[in-house]
């Protein structure tokens, strides 16, 4: 009897503890969540050109945002998919937070997109809130609206309307209804990073701040023909950004739009040379989430990737790298901007102290110190800081001769997705694995996965966006 | 009134494991298998598992997931094999190749997959050492995507050694409790080491194997932090398209799908362990 009684609780204990040890889904390896960030405006790069900082560095005491004084600053939770970094999110906290009197601010990060969503569901379904601010990439925005987590900020927006935040993200902010979701936060983009020793392989004529994606390949070829290493990084990884290179750089460069052309001419001209750039692309490249681990190791020399995935290069080793413009394709320089916005957590019980602290974090002084401390870029039409550190001098060298380069379009993020955000860029990770990992045939591929993009705008009934041509409304269409 | 308190006893004992097990892992797991069957608005269906099957990773996952069932769960049941009876020889200094055997234990999975890949890279551990020695010219891609053996290969070295070590504390365990009769009577009757390890540790150690090659079975089967660490994308396993589906393209029914997919196999695989260790060990006369 005794003996059964253990027989069986040691059996429950050993389920219990195998139930315990298994599955939890754990976070993906290092790096930023999967981002979509979209920017718009057909022309100019609103980012850019240096102006001075609008505040001289020493943080200057800002006179603490406008907020009824209570007695003692109430707790809020500003949650945060940025800046997964450690000595990151202590800037935050010492240097960008430190002068905000209104509430008492707890700044927290999940880089992951999974729980971070699962916390802000699980608050509003049970209705206990918690989170305050909710700082995020434009892409996370969707399925924060689906999950109706967010307070309609037109108030707010009318408010701050004197802040000269760049128009186009505050556009962008409503998602596409006429509700203000977010205020633009902060943003970045993607870049060229070389390693200085690359530079004497560059093809004759070319220029590194004017290169297309055809001198890319020609450069890689030199390279491999002199080192026999491939030495040109992709960040093709299993949470590397490579499809905004697809969505955002390859194909508008090429074909001028997105979805319009993704089975155009054009279309299989780009995949044609980038397979050339692949051959000259380390194999390995599809373990890379971010470019500035293998270009310190020298694994390769010439790398695109994220500002924020690049920019330890500059800082472990600033005499050995520099950053340059994306190359250009046949329709243009085309790169995307990445923006973060604050948006507001609905039912959240210190709205008075998120609504400041949104307040707090637009202005001149705090945006620069952004680009100072951790390297975004402001949202105000005011332009970048010239008070940097040299790592981040270094960097947006690149950002700034991309987005003034003579043939620089930008392209936007995809918008209306709503929670649908990942099952399209699925079809560009598919169709780049298909063709390039496993030498399928172009016009195939493209056939197949322009059908799955077809059923999935239609279901959707997303209109296009920029560059794709206006669609009067309609759901967005491959040709 | 004894025998009724003694008869309540075990059911009480039991109970808050029983409360654990229900709140946290069987209704979950009810949930998710609801998950699997319904669209993202409710509705009962199959489409998720239709989804899943026209998925461009599916068929590789599933061929990579029993590729590496094949490889890794052999491999380590023998190597735990090896350690458990090297440690129950109780040499001098046993104890301490005991913690360093069970060390990976200690390490959680995507720790483990992020050691192995700064050991695998280009410019890794291993590479400069094969390097340094001469061995090299020039570093050797074990990860790259046109080598796919090589980069398998070290999914299945780095498995083994996180997860050899459960499998080894499982059988310790099972030769602990073997009667010392046993070895007596092999003694008595003039059996070398060899004789006595086929025909009398092993045999007895059925039970205990059944329950290793059950429990690293269900581990194999939801392998992922290392699959995703050292090969990304490239080679695809189930419970990693469940992850991928889940926490970057946030459709938890897809998810559910594939879990539920991973679930059914390893009751199957569960059930043949079973049977088959079952008979044969009636067969041998224990029970």
């Amino acid at each position: 009897m005794n003996k059964r009684i253990f027989i069986v609780a040691s059996l429950a204990m050993l389920l219990v503890i195998i139930a315990a040890c298994a599955p939890a889904p754990t976070p993906a390896p290092t790096a930023a969540p999967p981002t979509i960030a979209p920017k718009v405006e057909p022309t100019k790069a609103p980012v850019v050109e240096p102006t001075k900082a609008p505040a001289p560095t020493p943080a200057p005491t800002t006179a603490p945002t406008a907020v009824p004084p209570t007695a003692a600053p109430q707790a809020l939770l500003f949650s945060s998919t940025q800046f997964s970094p450690v000595e990151e999110q202590e800037k935050m906290r010492s240097v960008i937070l430190k002068d905000f009197k209104a509430a008492k601010v707890d700044f927290v990060v999940d880089p992951s997109e999974a729980p971070f969503m699962d916390r802000i569901i699980a608050e509003q379904k049970t209705g206990k809130i918690t989170v305050g601010v909710i700082g995020a990439l434009h892409g996370t925005f969707p399925n924060l609206i689906q999950a109706n987590a967010l307070e309609d900020l037109t108030a707010l927006a009318a408010k701050l309307k004197d802040r000269a935040i760049v128009k186009e993200f505050m556009t962008l902010g409503k998602m596409g209804t006429d509700k203000q979701y977010y205020i633009p936060w902060m943003q970045a983009t993607y870049i060229m990073v070389y390693n200085k020793k690359a530079v004497q392989y560059l093809p004759a004529g070319a220029n590194v701040d004017a290169l297309t994606y055809a001198q890319l390949a020609e450069w890689g070829k030199n390279i491999t023909a002199a080192t026999k290493e491939k030495k040109i990084g992709m960040p093709a990884g299993p949470t590397g950004l490579m499809h905004r290179l697809t969505q955002g750089y390859l194909y508008p460069s090429y074909t001028g739009g997105l979805v319009t052309t993704y089975k155009s001419d054009d279309a299989v001209k780009m995949w044609t040379d980038f397979k050339a750039i692949w051959e000259y692309t380390n194999p390995q490249s599809t373990t890379y989430n971010s470019m500035q681990d293998p270009l310190l190791s020298e694994e390769v020399w010439v790398a695109i990737d994220h500002t924020a995935r690049v920019v330890n290069a500059f800082k472990n080793k600033p005499n050995d790298f520099l950053a340059a413009p994306a190359p250009a394709g046949p329709k243009g320089r085309y790169y995307m901007s990445v923006l973060a916005g604050l948006g507001i957590m609905k039912g959240t019980p210190n709205k008075a102290g998120a609504e400041a602290l949104i307040d707090y974090l637009t202005q001149p002084a705090q945006q620069a110190a952004t680009t100072r401390e951790v390297n975004f870029y402001p949202v105000l039409e005011t332009g970048l800081p010239t008070d940097v550190p040299a790592h981040v001098k270094l960097e947006l060298d690149g950002v700034v001769k991309q987005s003034k380069a003579a043939d620089a379009k930008v392209a936007l993020l995809p918008i209306g997705l709503g929670g649908k955000a990942g099952d399209f860029n699925k079809i560009q990770q598919d169709t780049l694995t298909r063709i390039v990992l496993k030498g399928e045939d172009i016009k195939k591929v493209l056939d197949e996965e322009g059908a799955k993009l077809n059923a999935l705008m239609t279901e959707l009934k997303a209109p296009c966006w920029s560059p794709d041509p206006d669609s009067a409304g309609k759901p967005c269409q491959v040709k | 009134m004894r025998v009724r308190s003694e008869s309540i006893l075990p059911y009480g004992l039991l109970a808050p494991t029983l409360i654990f097990i229900v709140l946290l892992i069987v209704v979950p797991i009810f949930q998710a298998f609801l998950l699997a069957f319904q669209t993202a608005e409710g509705e009962f269906t199959l489409i998720q598992f239709q989804k899943m099957l026209a998925d461009t990773s599916f068929a590789d996952a599933m061929k990579f997931t029993f590729l590496l069932l094949m490889f890794i769960v052999p491999a380590q049941v023998v190597l735990a094999l090896i350690m458990a009876l090297l440690i129950h020889t109780r040499f001098k200094g046993h104890t301490l190749f005991l913690y360093i055997y069970a060390l990976p234990l200690a390490i959680s999975d995507l720790a483990s997959g992020i050691v192995w890949l700064s050991i695998f890279t280009e410019r890794g551990f291993l590479n400069s050492i094969l390097f340094q020695l001469g061995f090299l010219e020039r570093p050797f891609l074990f990860l790259s995507y046109q080598n796919l053996p090589a980069m398998f290969g070290t999914i299945v070295v780095a498995e083994s050694w996180r997860a050899t070590a459960i499998v080894m504390v499982i059988l310790l365990a099972g030769l602990q409790v073997i009667p010392r009769d046993y070895f007596e009577a092999a003694d008595v009757f003039g059996a070398n080491t060899l004789k006595r390890t086929l025909f009398v540790v092993l045999p007895l150690l059925r039970p205990s194997l059944q329950n290793a090659l059950i429990i690293r079975t269900i581990f194999a089967f939801q392998t992922f932090a290392v699959v995703l660490a050292l090969a990304g994308r490239v080679i695809p396993v189930l419970a990693g398209e469940s992850y991928n589906w889940y926490a970057l393209n946030r459709n938890a029914n897809i998810a559910a799908a594939y879990a539920t997919l991973v679930l059914i196999f390893t009751v199957i695989a569960t059930v043949i362990y079973f049977r088959l260790l079952r008979t044969t060990a009636a067969e041998a006369g224990f029970d």
